[in-house]
Parts: structure tokens; sequence; C-alpha cells
């Protein structure tokens, strides 16, 4: 498509890119916009792109108004949590997905596959009632077990894609010269993987972080709750919702998972380009 | 909702790993497996599996006594459910109605941000930003934009003389509609993306080749692009059906199924009926229906996979 383009063609182009980018940026401006208006401007029948009279309250009252603090450090525990035991777990697995031929990989590639296809309320129920009788429905412990199990489809084809991109033969030198298998996989293998790893992870954690339906089942009382459970709680009886304070807390719930996806977004589509690409 | 960009690319090449090693899983691989297995096996397989078993019972919640065998008394009462059939309409729908146009919007900018274009940057970052936030913040977002009166929609409507604008939202013409442009909006990204790499994996030989025998841009896109991205295409046009079909924040924040169930697809019916009506083998049921719907559409995404592997 880079060939040589008229003229014409070439204004069109950049014409259809103007209406992508407005229709893929208004709403986000339009949260960050009301996000920061007075509620004098918010009442108004004539809403403004630019607030007249900037004002941080709306954030004030969001942290008046609901927990978010606490719904916050609950969300920032599950999604660590979560991130961290996914890799630590999956890593390995993936390794042998990615090395081994052999009904065990044939039929983790399968799982990953299918777990794609499952609505989560064939899961949720069945689920439920195992952590009831684990005690641990209302825990967040209960829901940092779920979304480990929930990223791994993701990080395991992540992780065996690191693996591939690590040369076979560097193992095997270092077979030849004496190294176990556990060695090799530490000293060798682990390095390599390292950047592949901490992408995943960070991967795992965005999801956790942003994650609704499972927390909204198994988390009972607010004190437990995370933060996009909470923030249905704006929204009050009715549809009826404060807009100021609701766009302030959604803008913060946002910032995290934006930041740490501008940070691995290139690895993500890079690592997707390198794939597509011969080896 | 992100495993279709890893997944086509997969698609493209399946193969690689290996290197013809042919070393099978010994003790060692059961291993290296287990700590991922044992939670895959009791969190995910087994509740599954649990949950086909509940489809046939007569399971409720804070029921003391253990459910009973029901054999298929769940799946006749829905086939007599109008309220299920309309959700389940509905979702088809919904899924059709955000699938389609997501596709065909997302191979539009695919194809811009392939051209070299001087914004494309700006673009490429913009159309993260939807993949990025939760689905919820995504939800109250465009109710803001909806909001009756203090929203940007209506006030552009009116400000552009086009009249006084409406309550989208609750309208019962204009709820699922509304919440479609929210679906397109929110799954662009994985699109976009997933068919930027198949277009990049295009042989730029082949263009130029096309372009000097005279090829117009239709005529390339037709016999170059097209057949190289088909397999990517049809991978990710069967996930986003299947992952459009079974959704549940989104909606549930926008709308919670209203106006008079004008927008409850099938997950929001069957939450209500599992987790405020406390009929979880009657839920399970419908969790199976689903199954069963989103499994032929599987079929064809695991087709394309393995079409994409010979193209490779």
């Amino acid at each position: 498509m880079s060939l040589r383009t008229g003229r014409t063609a070439r204004a069109g182009q950049y014409a259809a890119l103007l209406c992508y980018l407005v229709f893929l940026a208004f709403p986000f401006l339009w949260l960050i916009s009301t996000a920061f208006k007075p509620a004098r401007e918010l009442g108004s029948l004539h809403p403004t792109w630019i607030p007249e009279d900037p004002t941080l309250e709306n954030f004030r009252q969001a942290f008046d108004e609901q927990p978010l603090l606490r719904a916050a450090a609950n969300s920032l525990t599950a999604a660590v949590c979560a991130a961290l035991i996914a890799v630590v777990i999956a890593t390995p697995m993936a390794y042998v997905m990615a090395r081994h031929r052999g009904r065990l990989s044939t039929a983790a590639t399968g799982w990953v596959v299918v777990s794609q296809a499952f609505p989560f309320v064939l899961v949720i129920i069945p689920l439920f009632l195992v952590l009831k009788y684990l005690h641990l429905i209302n825990s967040l412990w209960g829901l940092i077990l779920v979304y480990v199990v929930w990223s791994l489809p993701f990080a395991l084809w992540m992780l065996a894609g690191y693996v591939r991109a690590v040369p076979p033969e560097l193992e095997e030198a270092a077979a030849v010269d004496g190294a176990g298998k556990a060695r090799i996989l530490v000293s060798v293998t682990a390095p390599l993987l390292a950047p592949g790893i901490v992408a995943t992870a960070l991967f795992a954690f965005i999801t956790a972080w942003n994650e609704f339906f499972f927390a909204l089942v198994l988390l009972k009382t607010p004190e437990k709750q995370t933060l996009p459970v909470v923030l249905t709680h704006f929204l009050g009886a009715e549809g009826v919702a404060d807009l100021g304070p609701l766009a302030a807390a959604a803008f913060l719930a946002t910032l995290p998972s934006l930041v740490l996806f501008a940070i691995i977004q290139k690895r993500i589509t890079g690592g997707l380009t390198a794939g597509a690409v011969k080896h | 909702m992100t495993l279709a960009t890893a997944m086509t690319r997969s698609g493209r090449k399946p193969r690689q790993g290996g290197r013809g090693e042919g070393r099978r899983g010994g003790g060692a691989a059961w291993f290296l497996v287990l700590p991922a297995l044992i939670p895959i096996l009791i969190l995910s397989v087994g509740p599954l599996l649990y949950g086909i078993v509940l489809a046939f019972t007569d399971a409720q919640s804070g029921r003391t006594r253990s459910p009973q065998w029901v054999g298929f008394l769940n799946f006749q009462d829905l086939l007599h459910d109008t309220l299920f059939w309309d959700s389940f309409r509905i979702g088809l729908l919904w899924a059709v109605g955000v699938t389609v146009p997501q596709f065909v919007l997302a191979l539009g900018l695919a194809l811009l941000l392939n051209a070299n274009l001087r914004m494309r940057w700006l673009a490429r970052a913009l159309a993260i930003i939807p993949w990025a936030m939760p689905e919820v913040v995504v939800g109250i977002m465009w109710r803001l934009v909806y909001n009756p009166d203090a929203g940007i929609l209506n006030e552009t409507i009116r400000d552009l003389g086009l009249g006084d604008g409406r309550d989208w939202l609750t309208g019962l013409a204009t709820a699922l509609p509304a919440v479609i442009l929210v679906g397109v909006w929110a799954g662009m990204p994985q699109t976009t993306v997933a068919l930027l790499a198949g277009l990049q994996n295009t042989p730029h030989e082949l263009h130029e080749a096309a372009a000097l025998d005279g090829a117009g841009a239709w005529r390339r896109f037709r016999t170059v692009t097209w057949p190289a991205i088909r397999p990517v295409a049809l991978a990710i046009s069967a996930l986003n059906f299947i992952w459009n079909f079974n959704s549940f924040a989104l909606v549930y924040v926008l709308t919670s199924g209203g106006p008079g169930g004008r927008t409850r697809l099938p997950m929001l019916f069957a939450y209500e009926e599992a987790f405020r009506y406390g009929q979880f083998g009657y839920a399970a049921a419908m969790g199976c229906v689903m199954v069963a719907v989103v499994s032929v559409l599987l079929a064809v995404y695991l087709v394309g996979r393995l079409r994409g592997g010979e193209d490779a």
C-alpha cells in the first residue's frame, strides 16, 4: 500500500485517518472534560468541550462518596498477586508447550483455545460452589485464584512465543558443555526470557485490574470489592448518577492500565508482527 | 479479550516450535507442567464439567439438600422460556451488529496504519486506548457521552441543527443500536492490530508486480491483500463473535439490560437467573446452550487457523 499514490488518494487517506482519530478520541476526551467540570457546568443544558472553570472538586467528592482508596488497594493486591503467581506457574508450562511435542502440550494448547469460548456463566456457577466449599467467597484470595487461572491462557500463549524465540542451539551448547537440565533452564533460558516474562506479568496485571464479572459475583461486602465493582456504585439506583465524581473516579481507575499498556504496547504489537514475519 | 492477536499470530506459523526435536513429554515435562495444571483442573476444567452436570439438576442457591437429577427438564423449560429466546435473539443481533462493522472499520484503519501516513503514530496510540480501559470505565464513559442533557452527543446534534437529540440508552428503539456502537468502539483495537499484523506479512513485491501490471487499488486489494489476510480475518471475526455473544460488563454498565429487556444479552439474563433468583441448574442449562452455539463458531475459527498454517 505504500506505493506511489495519487494526490487525491492521499488526501482521502488523511481525511479517513482524521475521522478515525476523532471517533477513537472523543469519548475519552469527554470523560476527561467531565471529570474537571464544576457541578454548575455539568447542570448546564449546553455542555462545552473545555471546562470554563476547571476544578478538582469532583475528585475530592469521589473519594468522599465511595471507598476508592480501599477499592484501589484491593484491586492492586488482586492484580499483583494474580500476575506474579500466573507467570511463576505459567513459565515452566509454556516452556513445555514450546519445546516438547506430545499429548501433554497438545492438550495444553487445546485448553488454551477452548477456554476462549467458555461463556463465563457456565464456569462461574460451579466455580462459585467450589470456592464456597473452600470458604473463599468474599475473599480476595478466592478472586486471585480465579484471576490466575483466567489469565493463564494468554500468559501461556505469550510465554510460549517468547520461548520459541530462544534458539534451542543455545541450550544444546550448554548441554554439550556439561550443564544439567535445571542449570540450563535457570542460567541460559530464564535470563533470555526475562523481558517476555515481565511483559506477560504486566499484561496479566492489566487484565486482573480491569476485570469485572468475577469480582461482581464473588465479592459481597464493600470492604472487599475491587475498583470496577465500586465504580458501578456511583451509578446508583435507576441510573441516576452524580456525573462529576463518576467521571473523576472512572478516569483515575483507568490511569494505571493505560500507563502500563503504553509501556508494553510495543511488545504486544511488536511481538505480534515479529511472529507473523518469517523467522 | 486479547488472545485473538496472539492466536491469530500462531495461526500464521503454528509449527515453528520444537524444531523437529520431537521429544516426548517425559517426567521432566510433567514436573514443569504440574504447578499450572493443578489450578487449571480445579478451577477451570473441573468447574466446566461440573457446570454441564448442574444443567441436569435442580440446583438452587441456599438450598441445603443436595441437588436432584432432573434430566432434560431445564432444557425443556428453556425451550418454552420466551424471555430466554428474546435474549438469545438480542445476543445474536448484538454479536453480528458489533462484529461486522467492527471488522470493516478495523480493516480500514489497519490499511491506513499500514500506509505511509504522517499522523499514524497518533492513530496507533489512540487505537490502543479502548483496549487498555476497563470495560466498566468504557461503559461509564459512553453513558457520559449519551447523557441526554449533559452529554456531548446530544449537544453536537443540537449544534448541527439536527433536532433536539434524545435519551439514547433508554429509548426502546435506540438502546440496542446505542450499545452496539459502544461495542464496536471498544473492540476495534484488537481487530485492527491483528489485521495490521496480517497486512505486514503481505509480500511487498506482490503489490509492486500487481501495480506494474496496471492493477488499480481495489484490484490489488482483492487479488493480493485480501488473500494474504483472509486466515487472520476469519479467525479474528469468529473469536470476536464468540466474545461479543458472551459479553457482559459493557452492557451491564450501560443499560443493565433495559429498557424493557431490549438489551438483555444472554449473559445478563443468565446472571440474573443464577445470582438474583438463585436458579443455578437453570442458568447452567443456558450456559450449555450458549456453549453449543459458540462451538460451531469455534470450529469455524479452528478451520481458519489450520488454513492459515497451510498458507504460511
